[in-house]
């Protein structure tokens, strides 16, 4: 059941994959079409110690864990 | 987006956490730095001092203090389109200690509009039990991960990421308890130490994204869904807001909305002594929902470089958390038959504010 659910998540992934770039398709946003993206307010970790630390909260009072997109290592807590 | 090693830079963040009777707070350090054009590497310094009068502590143990002390030390290597990063994460209080190795690699693909990262953790963690220098029991976790990046057009930009987490071990609080119902007791329950599985594996898949608002300022949200072995399943979403000013000002708001079903072997109130080969009677394992609202604002206090510090910011956060459990019953309560207490809430206040420098 749970297998089934990863590998329906994995198969999204693998599929966005293949429709964004498989095939050697030109990048449709060039280089210097980049400058908002770019921009650290579109960051998705703009501040790593605070980011951390809030995952830390949550994961020590909610049953769910992983998938926060920070690197991780597991909090320790009990 | 593409491969570059992070930026140099320092972070002195001060944390405090309050909520059902418990205060948590302390410092984090968190400094970076490149060298030898390939190369970065981290190191954090984490603290939590803990003052605990939660419910559970009040009904069932003694108010506590503790202290918990965090190192981790990371190196990032950067070779064309790749970037590697190792690391190594050390916890210790005086009844857990955990250590967790972790490696990652990451890869920009298709012009660079595509990173895709896999990452791979081993932790193993000693429990201990207060009072008890004879109790030691082991616990290893391993964790995988598999995120993605992509931009999609020039102003969105998205996030996939999964993780599957395998625990082998000890994985009890040594504290909590469960009740019973107990015609011998005066209260109608009594409690017994709670009990659960050695092993839980965790599967969890979430999708994000940060979208350029046609003036300077973004949203963001995320979906995060969550199964595992013991029957917990949880959803959460977030949205977000940041608007960032021309003198150096940047503002946020968030909200945040978590809710899971309980654990298999959860009651909060079990028909007799042993009635289970498993039983939990701990809130996190419940089935609840939390609910989030977050500001933050931070400025910037050097903007043009000052010494070696290239930019400098001052940043402040408060989150307000609602948790509202619907099957773990408030025990404070006297005076009403076992089973019929009121479901417990509580409101809890996180404030983070932190030091920034680029240099």
């Amino acid at each position: 059941m749970r297998s089934a659910y990863l590998m329906r998540l994995i198969g999204i992934a693998l599929l966005v994959a293949a429709l964004t770039g498989c095939g050697g398709i030109e990048p449709w946003v060039k280089p210097y079409e980049r400058d908002r993206i770019a921009d650290p307010i579109m960051s998705f970790d703009r501040n790593p110690v605070s980011s951390s630390y809030m995952h830390h909260v949550y994961e020590a009072r909610e049953g769910a864990r992983g998938a926060t997109g920070s690197s991780g290592g597991g909090c320790g807590c009990n | 987006m593409a491969a570059v090693l992070p930026e140099d830079r320092a972070d002195l963040l001060f944390h405090s956490y309050n909520g059902d009777g418990v205060t948590i707070q302390g410092p984090s350090l968190l400094v970076r730095k490149e060298f030898a054009g390939k190369f970065s590497a981290s190191a954090n310094y984490y603290i939590d001092e803990v003052s605990s009068a939660s419910i559970d502590v009040i009904t069932t143990a003694s108010e506590y203090t503790e202290k918990r002390t965090q190192n981790s030390v990371g190196l990032d290597f950067l070779h064309d389109k790749w970037l590697l990063n190792v690391g190594f994460t050390s916890s210790q209080e005086n009844d857990y200690s955990a250590e967790t190795f972790s490696l990652g690699v990451s890869q920009d693909m298709f012009g660079d509009l595509t990173t895709i990262s896999l990452g791979y953790s081993v932790g193993n963690d000693e429990v201990g039990r207060r009072g008890d220098e004879n109790f030691s029991e082991p616990v290893q976790r391993q964790q995988y991960r598999i995120g993605l990046s992509q931009i999609l057009t020039k102003n969105l930009l998205i996030g996939l990421s999964f993780e599957t987490i395998t625990d082998e071990g000890f994985l009890n609080n040594p504290y909590r308890s469960v009740r019973f119902l107990d015609g011998a007791s005066g209260r109608g329950y009594s409690y017994e130490t709670e009990l659960y599985p050695r092993t839980r594996t965790s599967d969890a898949g979430a999708i994000r994204f940060r979208y350029f608002l046609p003036y300077r300022a973004a949203i963001h949200g995320e979906y995060r869904s969550y199964a595992d072995s013991w029957d917990i399943k949880a959803t959460a979403f977030e949205l977000g807001y940041t608007h960032p000013l021309d003198n150096g000002w940047i503002f946020e708001a968030n909200v945040r909305s978590y809710s899971q079903d309980r654990a298999g072997f959860f009651s909060d109130l079990f028909a007799f002594s042993r009635s289970q080969n498993f039983m939990a009677r701990d809130k996190e394992l419940s089935t609840f929902t939390s609910t989030t609202l977050g500001l933050g604002v931070s400025y910037d206090i050097v903007r043009s470089g000052w010494k070696f510090v290239d930019r400098g910011t001052i940043s402040m956060s408060y989150d307000h958390i609602l948790f509202d459990y619907e099957d773990f019953r408030d025990l404070r309560v006297q005076g009403v038959a076992p089973g019929e207490e009121p479901f417990f809430n509580f409101e809890a206040d996180v404030i983070q504010v932190f030091l920034s420098f680029w240099f």
